[in-house]
């Protein structure tokens, strides 16, 4: 029996080598392990264990994500001035520089995290742990996380969030989800954002994105917002709040694992 | 454009299973990646290269698989191979279709090197 790892199995090889004048024998072992393991298996540990800090305290962590100026802070004012008396709202703010977001947003009176990437073109599990430590979370319903201006990276990376959500400006193109599937099928909502522009646009189509988001197999609703007509807002609060109703009532999951689609119909 | 990160938590995962497996060597890594996981393979495998060193896979080779995307169609009782933005059954069309395969960013094999020592002392 080898006496450094126990094994019984007599080796295939040894290798003898001399070295003064003493012969040592090692015995190799050579072996193919199978595994099947995510590679971001610690960011989704972190991650699961982020959403269990969350559900302990019955918050709602939405994940907002667009490319660079989409829209993403000017929503979230918006969406304090539409609901902020009737929940608690806390936002965590991911750039690379600045606290510009976080400003904006406490000049609302709402608690705000600022996390500076540095370079870093996402958010991971960890930023955001120790975000949430910084945080009262006894003092809050609905927690936005609003991740790095990206269409590309921040799609891979489970935050602990319940939802995903996802701008996409009228001024970019509504060919979009189909250049950019990753993050558009994760998406368990789409906001057509700057619909106040539409008037002066003749080249988006809200339904060619529609239908490009359909294309990922993906039920997400599709709503159309202006953060400048609160009056617009009134979808996207409404399901804000069934969204925090059902993240209070059961068991929550990753929000791209769809084993029930019933979870990404309008209105549920 | 965070492949390196990627090949950060990557090794992270091989050092466990090394470790759990006193193993002394990583000789190989197997990972299989699908288009949808957002990592793209070449840049990958570049990454690795540079992030192995100094880690007990320094000397390891990276063998990546590449998945294919696959969706399922509850009607027509079928698996359609797909574009990654086109997520639609082959026969109808339909996007109301299970995603299958092209999503995973997945450790699956490492071929290792386990050595124990002993000495016999000889003259």
């Amino acid at each position: 029996m080898c006496e450094q790892c126990g094994c019984a199995v007599a080796p295939e090889v040894v290798h003898v080598s001399e070295h003064a004048g003493a012969v040592s024998a090692r015995p190799i072992h050579s072996r193919s392990v199978e595994i099947l393991t995510g590679i971001l298996s610690e960011n989704d540990n972190e991650a699961a264990h982020n959403r269990e800090h969350l559900d302990a305290h019955g918050i709602l962590a939405v994940n907002l994500m667009s490319s660079p100026g989409s829209g993403k802070t000017s929503l979230l004012e918006a969406t304090i001035d539409a609901i902020g008396d009737r929940f608690r709202v806390a936002v965590i703010e991911g750039d690379l520089e600045t606290e510009n977001d976080a400003k904006r947003i406490r000049a609302k009176g709402v608690p705000a995290i600022q996390i500076t990437t540095g370079s870093t073109c996402h958010l991971d599990a960890h930023m955001v742990h120790d975000a949430l430590h910084a945080l009262d979370l006894s003092a809050v319903d609905i927690l936005f996380i609003e991740n790095v201006g990206n269409l590309v990276c921040p799609a891979s990376f489970d935050l602990g969030q319940h939802a995903n959500v996802t701008l996409l400006a009228v001024t970019e193109g509504d060919d979009k989800p189909a250049k950019y599937p990753v993050i558009f099928r994760k998406s368990g909502l789409v906001l057509l954002s700057k619909t106040d522009l539409l008037d002066v646009l003749d080249d988006f189509s809200p339904d060619k994105a529609e239908s490009h988001i359909r294309a990922l197999a993906n039920p997400a609703e599709v709503m159309r917002v202006s953060s400048r007509r609160p009056d617009t807002l009134t979808p996207w609060t409404a399901w804000l709040e069934a969204r925090l109703a059902s993240c209070r009532e059961g068991t929550t999951r990753r929000p791209d694992i769809r084993h029930q689609h019933a979870h990404y119909r309008a209105g549920v | 454009m965070h492949e390196l990160s990627i090949c950060q938590s990557l090794l992270g995962e091989v050092e466990r299973a090394a470790t759990a497996n006193k193993a002394t060597d990583v000789n190989k890594i197997t990972v299989a990646v699908g288009p949808l996981c957002g990592v793209e393979p070449p840049l990958l495998a570049r990454a690795f290269e540079v992030a192995r060193m100094g880690t007990i896979a320094e000397r390891a080779a990276i063998e990546i698989e590449i998945l294919p995307v696959v969706v399922w169609c509850e009607t027509c009782a079928i698996d359609s191979p797909v574009a990654a933005n086109a997520l639609l059954c082959g026969r109808c069309g339909n996007w109301q279709v299970e995603l299958r395969s092209g999503a995973e960013l997945q450790l699956t094999r490492i071929e290792l090197t386990t050595c124990a020592d002993f000495a016999a002392v000889a003259g």
